[in-house]
């Protein structure tokens, strides 16, 4: 099945935030600090307010009313104090957006400037245990002695791992449309992954009942995570609408979203891990270093895929934060299990090498009968058959398992493997489905951000109810419709889905309308560990000149329950692949240490993957029954797909070189700088 | 400042600020929403268009540089009801999830497709290298896709291309 909003996209019809048309529409623009610590002396915006068609300055010289609850990111003018460079200080709305840009820059912003502190170190003195890491996982775990264990070993490694600070960059600019009507209800045209919590969020922030606040999101540019928490834009269009008495559009430049949209943290990982003669693990730990900002505490669950992986009768799992002059950390696609797989997957890597062993083998051979860290049973769990499938594919048995040893010319090749993993999980959703003219309606506040939820979700009603696909007609993307968790997590169609699934047999009884609310039925779940699995292989050509990287081939295989849609499956796993190979070989956000905030703030040096730079990736499943789910018996999978892939791509630059590059991404200079 | 330019075949007098550029002509002022603002900076090609019949960045040419020009969008390559054939090979081939880019991959395709000459990739630079994978990988670089969408990309253009 194509996906349902194919034509209005092709054809430059589907209406994005920023593009629903809205008479007397005016824009703001806003001013971002430039310092990365101290307090704002003076704000002076009467030349901006001086200027053709400006309407408002709006700062914390009078700071717009908020609610006492309003916190963190935005809570917008309410304090003088400056926590990162780049922070929003002020703003500007004029009649169209040059004037607003015009008088943004002419508002003048007086610091008092402070020393600040940017530099995420693992022997940083404000290093502190979080009580919990997101979404709510315990801090630190252990189970068995891992130095015992470790003395134990017949092989170990210790070694260190550092990932970068990385952006989402979703294609679509984070923005916001805010409308009050004449009844002081509020209408925001947002990029949420998820209208309900964006509601929520922006009516406490407002100090409005909810009822009195509509966030509608029908497309969604993306967001990767970038749009699952509530962006300061959608509270400032409103402040700013309500100052000015008309509808406020604002959409954030590229270079403003890297500092305001979130972005995943730099981590720093070290990884301890023993085998005995055998390969058996004796010991593994993994703790993960990594920063948040003095405004809100965001702990990444970096370390927690240990407590999936591997059998090990020692396991040690910690975090440590340290909270920094600099822009909040938040979702960034698979959070924890994208820079957790890296290091673990990579380690599992170079202990294989060291112990003479095939890094498949020694997969295989740690593969645990139940969850390392909790004991309990899997509902599902498929990571050998992926591993064996993809060896099949992509001709392991061939593989010569020595380092450096294949030349084409001047390119060395090498191949690689890493496991990934994704919880799959569900949460509390509702759903009515009503019949229409003989169709049926199916309408939730679930969001599409480019997942292909819409289409998803009519196959899964069009099944439920026992009718044609062209008979059901999904509405989602409003708030006004009944409450839906965000798109995020890889939970979105599963906990979607449950809620259609129960409504429509609501409506087989009842016979024109049924509602479902799955909050009982999912407290109800058996305790068990619901994981999807997988595993990728990488091909590489590395030029022993340049130290330049090329992909050459990229397969990835999951085991992830039902797949709902293949054709949508498909494209979901190899866009998780393909952003992997941008986190293994190119992506990047460099901390300016100097002045704070960020540098290489645009697409021209961020490097995204672009098209040259993708050979044909493939992706295929395992057909995996699992009754321990939910109705459609599916595991998430917008995810996985990057987990994992930096891995192998890392393990086949050292199969192709024999160096080890343990700093993300594996650029040219640093290939070049361990080959000669 | 008046200008007239010719938008998907319509004729249309505008009186624009300096300041603007086509992007923000074509969606704030002639409710053409088809060309997407990604970065605003001629970085990503969210925004591309024809202008008089080769692809550019629209955030890049200020409305007033292109006073008397033929600028197609993607409402202009084809419609709901009677798609362009890289319209219908996007839907077949999945070549696009959050579709933001999409507009912009549909009319870097369509100028690409009438583009002649060799590229960076073509090893004879006096042969014709007809459009094979890696020829329109290298040709649509240009225009940037964060959902990973290339691979069906390459297969919906490779199957309009003659």
């Amino acid at each position: 099945m194509n996906r349902i909003e194919g034509r209005v996209k092709v054809t430059g019809l589907a209406t994005y935030a920023a593009e629903y048309p809205v008479e007397g529409v005016t824009y703001a623009c806003p001013v971002q600090s430039r310092i990365a610590k101290g307090r704002i002396k003076r704000i002076d915006g009467r030349d901006a307010l001086a200027m053709p068609g400006v309407l408002a300055v709006l700062s914390s010289e009078d700071p717009p009313r908020l609610a006492r609850e309003a916190a963190g990111e935005l809570a917008l003018f309410q304090s003088r104090d400056v926590a990162y460079r780049g922070q929003f200080v002020a703003a500007a709305v004029a009649d169209t957006y040059e004037n607003a840009r015009a008088a943004a820059d002419a508002i003048v912003v007086e610091y008092e400037q402070d020393l600040h502190d940017v530099t995420l170190r693992a022997d940083h003195p404000n290093l502190y245990q979080p009580e919990t890491v997101n979404p709510g996982f315990p801090c630190d775990t252990v189970k068995g002695d891992v130095e015992s264990g470790l003395d134990a070993a017949e092989t170990s490694i210790d070694v260190i791992y550092t990932t970068p600070v990385l952006h989402n960059n979703p294609m679509e600019p984070h923005a916001a449309l805010a409308v009050w009507d004449a009844e002081g209800r509020l209408l925001v045209y947002d990029t949420a992954q998820g209208t309900s919590s964006s509601r929520d969020l922006i009516a406490k922030t407002l100090g409005l009942p909810r009822e009195q606040v509509r966030v509608v999101s029908r497309h969604v540019g993306g967001g990767f995570g970038s749009k699952g928490t509530t962006r300061p834009q959608a509270v400032l269009a409103a402040l700013a609408a309500r100052d000015v008495g008309r509808p406020v559009k604002i959409v954030l430049t590229r270079q403003q979203m890297y500092d305001v949209t979130g972005y995943r943290t730099p981590t720093i990982q070290r990884l301890r891990l023993g085998a005995d003669a055998q390969g058996r693990l004796t010991a593994v730990e993994h703790v993960a270093y990594e920063q948040s900002s003095t405004l809100v505490e965001f702990a990444e669950q970096t370390a927690t895929p240990a407590r999936v992986m591997y059998a090990t009768p020692a396991l040690r799992t910690a975090h440590r934060l340290v909270r920094l002059d600099v822009a909040t950390p938040s979702w960034m696609r698979a959070p924890g299990e994208c820079p957790g797989m890296y290091a673990l997957e990579s380690a599992m890597d170079e202990l294989a090498y060291a112990a003479g062993l095939d890094p498949i083998e020694l997969r295989v051979i740690n593969e645990p009968e139940t969850e390392p860290d909790s004991g309990l049973p899997f509902s599902s769990r498929s990571l050998v058959a992926c591993l064996r499938e993809g060896a099949r594919r992509f001709g392991w048995d061939r593989r010569d398992p020595g380092p450096a040893l294949r030349r084409d010319g001047e390119w060395m090749i090498g191949t690689g493997v890493a496991s990934s993993t994704y919880p799959a999980l569900r949460q509390p959703s509702r759903a009515r489905v009503t019949m229409r003219e003989g169709d049926f309606l199916v309408q939730l506040a679930a969001a599409d951000i480019g997942t292909g939820a819409r289409t998803a979700l009519t196959g899964i009603a069009a099944e439920a109810l026992g009718v044609a696909p062209e008979r059901v007609h999904v509405e989602l993307g409003d708030s006004d419709l009944p409450d839906a968790p965000l798109a995020g997590g890889s939970m979105g169609t599963a906990s979607w889905g449950t809620a259609i699934v129960r409504a429509c047999e609501a409506l087989k009884v009842n016979g024109t309308e049924g509602r479902a609310d799955t909050t009982e039925e999912i407290k109800r779940d058996a305790e068990l560990a619901r994981h999807a699995f997988g595993a990728q292989f990488a091909e590489v050509r590395v030029n022993s000149v340049t130290g330049e990287v090329r992909l050459s081939r990229l397969l990835g295989v999951f085991a992830a329950g039902h797949i709902v849609n293949p054709k949508l499956a498909r494209s979901q796993f190899i866009g998780g692949m393909t952003m992997g190979m941008g986190m293994a070989l190119m992506e990047e956000t460099f901390t300016d240490e100097e002045f704070g905030g960020f540098l290489r703030r645009d697409l021209a040096q961020y490097h995204v993957p672009a098209c040259a730079d993708v050979p044909d990736i493939e992706a295929v499943w395992l057909d995996e029954q699992d009754a321990g789910l939910n109705p459609m018996g599916s595991k998430g999978i917008g995810e996985i797909g990057i987990v994992g892939t930096a891995a192998a791509i890392g393990n086949a630059v050292y199969h192709a070189t024999g160096h080890r590059v343990r700093d993300l991404p594996i650029t040219p200079a640093k290939v070049l700088n361990l080959m000669f | 400042m008046d200008i007239t330019l010719q938008v998907n075949g319509v004729s249309r007098a505008v009186d624009v600020d300096p300041r603007m550029s086509l992007l923000d002509l074509l969606r704030e002022r002639l409710a053409l929403i088809g060309a997407k603002k990604g970065c605003d900076h001629g970085q990503c090609g969210a925004c591309t268009v024809l202008i008089d019949g080769r692809r550019a960045n629209s955030c890049l040419a200020l409305a007033v540089a292109v006073d008397g020009s033929e600028i197609t969008t993607v409402e202009g390559l084809g419609h709901e009801d009677d798609l362009h054939p890289l319209q219908a090979a996007f839907i077949e081939h999945d070549a696009f999830q959050c579709g933001y880019c999409t507009p912009g991959q549909l009319c870097s395709a369509a100028g690409m497709l009438g583009e002649p000459g060799p590229s960076a990739v073509t090893d004879d630079m006096l042969a014709d290298p007809g459009l094979t994978p890696e020829e329109i990988r290298e040709r649509m670089s240009g225009n940037l896709c964060r959902c990973g969408a290339y691979v069906n990309i390459v297969s919906a253009i490779a199957e309009v291309a003659p």
